[in-house]
């Protein structure tokens, strides 16, 4: 027993002595190994992970780590200066602008993706042709809890059977979008439903309930078209396209399907670009979106818009559009980036 | 007199109809555990197994579900496992042998014991935002190996000292006593007597705080540890992945074939726990053997 006990203090004095030796090591070749780190939403992943690596079959002696703690706490790391770039499913708020100047960090915002969130019932459905706006916001505005639990309160001619609604957990982002372009404010939604931050659960609960309605990225919604039953929507404007409007590419990418979608981001500090691995990664990840970001399911920018956005960054124009912009909702990085490109040039 | 002999037997007869009963109760508790890890194994089996191959071993992340594999996510949690247990055991072990046999009974060992059985119910997740305060951020250790292990072993800590003290506890009094009769130090008489005759015990509670470990996702996400990695970890200030973070993250993918990956992963995992609790039991037999008394 004391040859163990031996071996086992050996073994401990000699990993905390190098615990202490590799401490100084890493501080010394963390200039040497170009080490990439970016975190944030598990909704871009997909899109970083795929151009990330590509990226790396080209470029070897680069190491990409990606981890997904949220596009809220990606944000938070990157004030810390932790990371390099930061993925989010939504722009910076105006706090974690004045905390990145209150800490020196100076950013650069790409949008690189549109997500559409897809509104589906179960294909036994056979009442649901199409949805108003202010029909998903009977059904789930925080005054419907308790309330509303019946298919016949939400139109005329519908069953008089129960509702069953899934939706995305209180910490997505996908969350945050959705309560603020239905229930006009973010957060704000009734407490009654299922949740789950896990969107193959709600596909699950969906595909298996007939009386069910959720709501979650149209990418869930490609690989499980033929066990769900797509909803149009119809926002009740008609400057954007009339009537019901189901999402694809081509009415997510051209603004007619709202008010549910939405654009994706990476943002990366500026300092961090002064690396040449790091430049040389955010201009491949512009300069490929186009091709990659179609097979991970979202939709592209216009060709156009990436190369606005590819010309913002090798300007170094640093900072956010979005900070003034008083909702998210119907606001589309393709316009924004044009207007702002037709200013410049005036 | 023969009614006075009737009485009891009914009782009796009652007894044993009741002690039949719980008896057939118990077993079914039993085969309901057993049933729902043989329906688990089934699932995972059917759904992984034919995933599992040399491939999938020596890859490391991808976005293409046949191209990704547990490479660096393995060797993570073979890290993870031997550093948590490397800073967890000595401490721990230590910690229950000072609280059970020198420590008095005094208002301060109380306020310990307490706090020890408090921190043995805190969720882990509040352990990851401790190890990314402390260890990520004020000892600069960042997201790497160390901070994960560390942080992990602080979560075992107290289960280990828990568990340590209750097999401390189990060693009849009478045995410190014959050994400080023939002229044992307290220390001798830990150390020759107490810890062996209790090793079956502690080996336990160890077996049961590494299965643990080697399970959490929630405080290794909070500090930090990555999804995405290309790289196999080769130093302990290294970023790393884990299994569990691997076989959460295929779990939520949109697309079915990481379904396949999560199962296979989760039967590599599997692996990997039966194998270190198969080392604590063969060395809990080893040193079980010794004891003779």
């Amino acid at each position: 027993m004391k040859k163990y006990i031996l071996i086992l203090g050996i073994a401990y004095v000699a990993c905390s002595c190098g615990g202490g030796n590799t401490t100084n090591e890493s501080t010394n070749t963390s200039q040497n190994v170009k080490d990439i780190q970016i975190d944030g939403s598990s909704t871009v992943y997909p899109v970083s992970s795929a151009i990330a690596e590509e990226f790396m079959k080209a470029e070897t002696g680069v190491n990409i780590t990606i981890s997904e703690s949220g596009s809220g706490g990606g944000f938070k790391k990157f004030i810390r200066q932790e990371i390099d770039i930061a993925n989010a499913s939504r722009p910076i708020t105006k706090k974690e602008d004045s905390l990145c100047k209150a800490a020196g960090v100076e950013y650069l915002e790409l949008p690189i993706a549109y997500d559409g969130l897809v509104v589906v019932v179960n294909p036994k459905n056979t009442w649901v042709d199409y949805l108003k706006k202010s029909e998903l916001k009977k059904m789930w505005e925080p005054a419907a809890e308790g309330k509303i639990t019946k298919w016949s309160q939400i139109r005329q001619g519908w069953p008089d059977e129960e509702i069953h609604l899934y939706g995305a957990g209180t910490a997505s982002g996908t969350f945050d979008y959705f309560t603020e372009a239905i229930c006009g404010k973010a957060k704000a939604i009734r407490k009654d439903y299922n949740p789950s931050e896990n969107d193959n659960v709600l596909v699950q609960g969906i595909s298996s309930d007939r009386l069910a309605l959720g709501y979650f990225g149209i990418h869930y919604y490609k690989e499980n078209s033929k066990i769900l039953k797509l909803v149009p929507i119809d926002d009740e404007d008609d400057t954007n396209g009339k009537g019901p409007i189901y999402p694809n590419e081509i009415t997510v990418k051209n603004g007619t399907y709202q008010p549910l979608s939405r654009p994706l981001f990476i943002y990366v500090n500026k300092k961090s670009t002064e690396r040449p691995e790091v430049d040389k990664f955010i201009q491949y990840y512009l300069d490929s979106a186009a091709v990659k970001v179609p097979e991970t399911g979202y939709i592209t920018l216009n060709k156009s818009t990436y190369e606005l956005v590819k010309k913002r960054y090798l300007d170094k124009i640093t900072g956010s559009l979005y900070l003034d912009i008083k909702t998210l909702v119907g606001i589309r990085p393709d316009e924004l980036y044009m207007s702002e490109a037709s200013q410049t040039a005036q | 007199m023969i009614t006075l002999k009737n009485r009891p037997s009914d009782k009796t007869r009652f007894y044993q109809w009741q002690d039949k009963v719980f008896k057939y109760f118990a077993l079914c508790c039993t085969l309901i555990g057993l049933f729902v890890l043989a329906l688990l194994l089934y699932n995972i089996l059917s759904v992984g197994l034919h995933r599992l191959d040399w491939n999938f071993l020596n890859s490391t992340s991808s976005q293409r579900a046949s191209n990704a594999g547990i490479k660096s996510a393995m060797v993570g949690t073979v890290y993870i496992a031997l550093y948590t247990s490397l800073f967890a055991l000595p401490i721990g072990i230590s910690a229950a042998i000072y609280l059970e046999e020198y420590a008095g009974k005094n208002k301060f060992t109380n306020f310990l014991e307490v706090n020890i059985a408090n921190l043995a119910g805190v969720p882990s997740v509040i352990y990851g935002l401790l190890g990314l305060e402390v260890f990520s951020r004020i000892m600069m250790l960042k997201n790497s190996i160390l901070t994960g292990s560390l942080t992990l072993a602080l979560l075992i800590l107290p289960i280990i000292i828990v568990s340590t003290r209750e097999a401390l506890k189990s060693v009849p009094y009478s045995l410190r006593e014959a050994s400080y009769a023939l002229g044992a130090s307290k220390w001798q008489t830990i150390w020759h007597q107490v810890l062996p005759a209790s090793s079956g015990g502690i080996f336990t509670g160890i077996i049961l705080a590494l299965s643990r470990a080697i399970g959490e996702t929630a405080p290794l996400i909070v500090i930090g540890a990555v999804v995405f990695i290309k790289t196999v970890p080769n130093s302990i200030m290294d970023k790393f992945t884990v299994l569990p973070i691997q076989i959460f993250h295929w779990i939520s993918q949109p697309q079915k074939a990481f379904a396949a990956n999560a199962a296979a992963g989760i039967i590599v995992l599997l692996l990997i726990t039966f194998l270190l609790n198969g080392i604590a039991v063969y060395l809990r037999y080893r040193w079980q053997k010794k004891i003779k008394w």
